[in-house]
């Protein structure tokens, strides 16, 4: 017996109680894991005979359900991606630099701005949905389903994930290099965009691509905020009325058609690479970039 | 922003700093004020959000009960009552915490006191990948999988096209990775010297993990349990899809129920001209949905400020 396997009690493991405990902890790691896989084969299997390029160059049809496709779901979800970063990514990140490097964290109200923000991100996402129709209607626009509402619900929902996925990037920064250069005669404004800043975008770079892509999946608000459920045409702008994939799929599911079933997996499946290869880039920037002091 | 602090580090007003005066946080510095004053802006911006919910859905709701008497809400039938949906989304919530507090917690026991750090730095974004799934896709799945495939068929049981229970199980493999990755940060943040101390006692690894990491972490555990609950009660997509849309009040989960949020979806989609008593019923929903995850979150975070024990 090593010294090593008596330091983590491992040689007492031995016995069938710990045995089966270790197969219960293995088999709910891979519970979830298994059910992804059962997922994305099924909705593979499914959907593998509308992998074509009509999938994503044709509009929705009805009238031929063989070759319909997602064109206008995938512009709108491109569309509602920069709405909602141009909306939330700015607000989040400048939010987060007051709280950690100018807030005065023993102010009462600096401590309620932070619980009121830890209860908004688990605020329903529908209920973003209804305050962004109210926004709208309280700016003026009386349009529904266009890419600004919907970016719009998806920026206050996301708004918070940035906010304290940067807070945690910006905290995990060592007050050395913040005393270093204010040491040096930098004020702290100076020492937050040149030292703090630049040393945290691994971090905040997650923290954006994880909210962003959760964005892109979510449904429920849009729904809300009136987009279509399929379009023939192409989004011509912030004011333009748009559907977005997960729209799309969802009023495809609601369809007896055989044919618009097949291709609501094909859509599920083109879903789930765009969110996916977001989350991959998230992870990879986060073991690659991030710098650990 | 970089050129009002090229600015200000750039040319510093001469003389500003005069011999008797070194107490530099005294010095005004216009820029940064104002920088500092912004970023203040955009942190009460995105704290107003709270405020902002509260007064968009308080008027739609006060038009509602000037429509309909509170009793007619608070029933268990009438097609104003909400308690039908309270109950379904009751329902949908316990099936997704009886598979995702098990399997989220033993994962984030398997993760903390077991794996090696290389097995955890690959696994856990394994587990986080979960949460990343778009809840349509979830929601399909539920209806085109788990109904016709696992439960009918391979189960064999008498289910309906949508129903209770298809649903609450894929909430809760939505729910996992929320319970797996809190619960995984404080067992984590359980000090090396109490699993030691426990092993020097003679105990093996699962004793040291169930007696001593579990309880030491009790409160961070019970704070994940309840933020997976206030996501399970505001999901939307997986409900509407497989729970079923038509307000049904029953304790069989085999039955289909219409949640707090498949209705909102449904009603929302549908063509309400608004300051209808329709149009409005969807705020109220939407306020009591809101205050029921407000209570939730409010009592997750007290748990955490109250019982965190700081080693």
């Amino acid at each position: 017996m090593t010294e090593a396997t008596a330091l983590t009690g491992r040689s007492k493991d031995r016995n069938v109680r710990s045995i089966l405990f270790l197969v219960a902890l293995w088999f709910s790691l891979f519970f979830g894991v298994m059910v992804l896989a059962v997922l994305i084969i099924d909705t593979a299997i499914e959907g593998s005979s509308r992998f074509d390029a009509a999938l994503l160059t044709e509009y929705a049809s009805r009238v031929r359900p063989e070759s319909t496709g997602f064109r206008a779901g995938i512009l709108g979800t491109v569309w509602l991606m920069g709405v909602t970063a141009v909306l939330a990514v700015p607000l989040g990140i400048a939010a987060a630099v007051y709280f950690e490097e100018f807030a005065d964290n023993r102010r009462w109200y600096n401590r309620v701005l932070e619980v009121n923000l830890q209860n908004l991100a688990a605020v329903p996402a529908i209920v973003y949905g209804l305050l962004a129709v109210a926004v709208m209607a309280v700016l003026g626009f009386s349009e529904t389903g266009t890419a600004l509402g919907g970016g719009l619900a998806l920026a206050l929902l996301i708004l918070p994930v940035i906010v304290i996925t940067t807070r945690e990037a910006l905290r995990a920064v060592p007050d050395d290099i913040r005393q270093g250069s204010l040491a040096l005669g930098a004020t702290v404004w100076q020492t937050t965009w040149r030292q703090t800043l630049p040393s945290s975008v691994p971090g905040i770079a997650t923290g954006t691509i994880l909210g962003l892509s959760r964005a892109i999946g979510e449904a429920a608000p849009l729904i809300v905020v009136g987009l279509a459920g399929s379009l023939r045409f192409d989004p011509t702008g912030v004011m333009s009325p748009i559907t977005a994939l997960p729209m799309q799929i969802y009023s495809l599911t609601s369809q007896s058609q055989e044919d618009l079933r097949v291709a609501a997996s094909a859509g599920i499946i083109v879903l789930l690479v765009m969110v996916l290869s977001l989350n991959a880039l998230a992870i990879v920037i986060r073991n690659k970039f991030q710098r650990s002091w | 922003m970089s050129t009002s602090s090229a600015t200000v580090a750039g040319s510093p007003p001469p003389g500003a700093g005069s011999s008797g005066d070194i107490n530099l946080s005294k010095k005004p510095r216009p820029a940064e004020s104002a920088i500092k004053v912004l970023l203040a802006t955009c942190a009460l911006l995105s704290a107003l959000i709270s405020v902002g919910i509260v007064a968009a859905l308080i008027d739609p709701v006060i038009d509602f009960f000037g429509q309909v008497p509170f009793g007619d809400y608070f029933a268990l039938e009438g097609e104003y009552g909400v308690l039908p949906l309270i109950n379904a989304t009751m329902i949908t919530t316990i099936i997704a915490l009886l598979v995702a507090v098990p399997l989220g917690l033993g994962a984030a026991m398997y993760l903390s006191e077991y794996a090696s750090p290389r097995a955890r730095r690959i696994l856990k974004p394994t587990v986080e990948l979960l949460a990343g799934v778009p809840s349509v896709v979830y929601g399909f799945f539920a209806l085109a999988f788990v109904t016709p495939t696992l439960l009918q068929d391979i189960l064999s049981l008498d289910v309906g096209f949508t129903n209770m229970l298809a649903a609450g199980l894929i909430l809760g493999v939505m729910v996992i990775p929320t319970i797996a990755s809190l619960a995984e940060d404080s067992l984590s943040a359980v000090p090396m010297a109490m699993r030691q101390g426990s092993l020097a006692m003679g105990a093996n690894r699962m004793q040291t993990t169930v007696r001593v990491v579990f309880p030491a972490a009790l409160s961070g555990i019970a704070a994940a349990i309840v933020l997976g609950m206030s996501r399970a009660i505001g999901e939307t997509m997986i409900v509407t899809l497989a729970a079923g849309n038509i307000k049904n009040f029953t304790l069989d989960p085999r039955d289909g129920a219409q949640t707090m949020t498949g209705f909102i979806a449904n009603t929302a989609g549908g063509e309400n001209p608004v300051g209808s008593v329709d149009y409005n019923m969807l705020f109220a929903v939407g306020m009591t949905l809101f205050l029921i995850t407000l209570v939730i979150n409010m009592v997750s975070i007290f748990i955490v400020r109250r019982y965190r024990q700081a080693y």
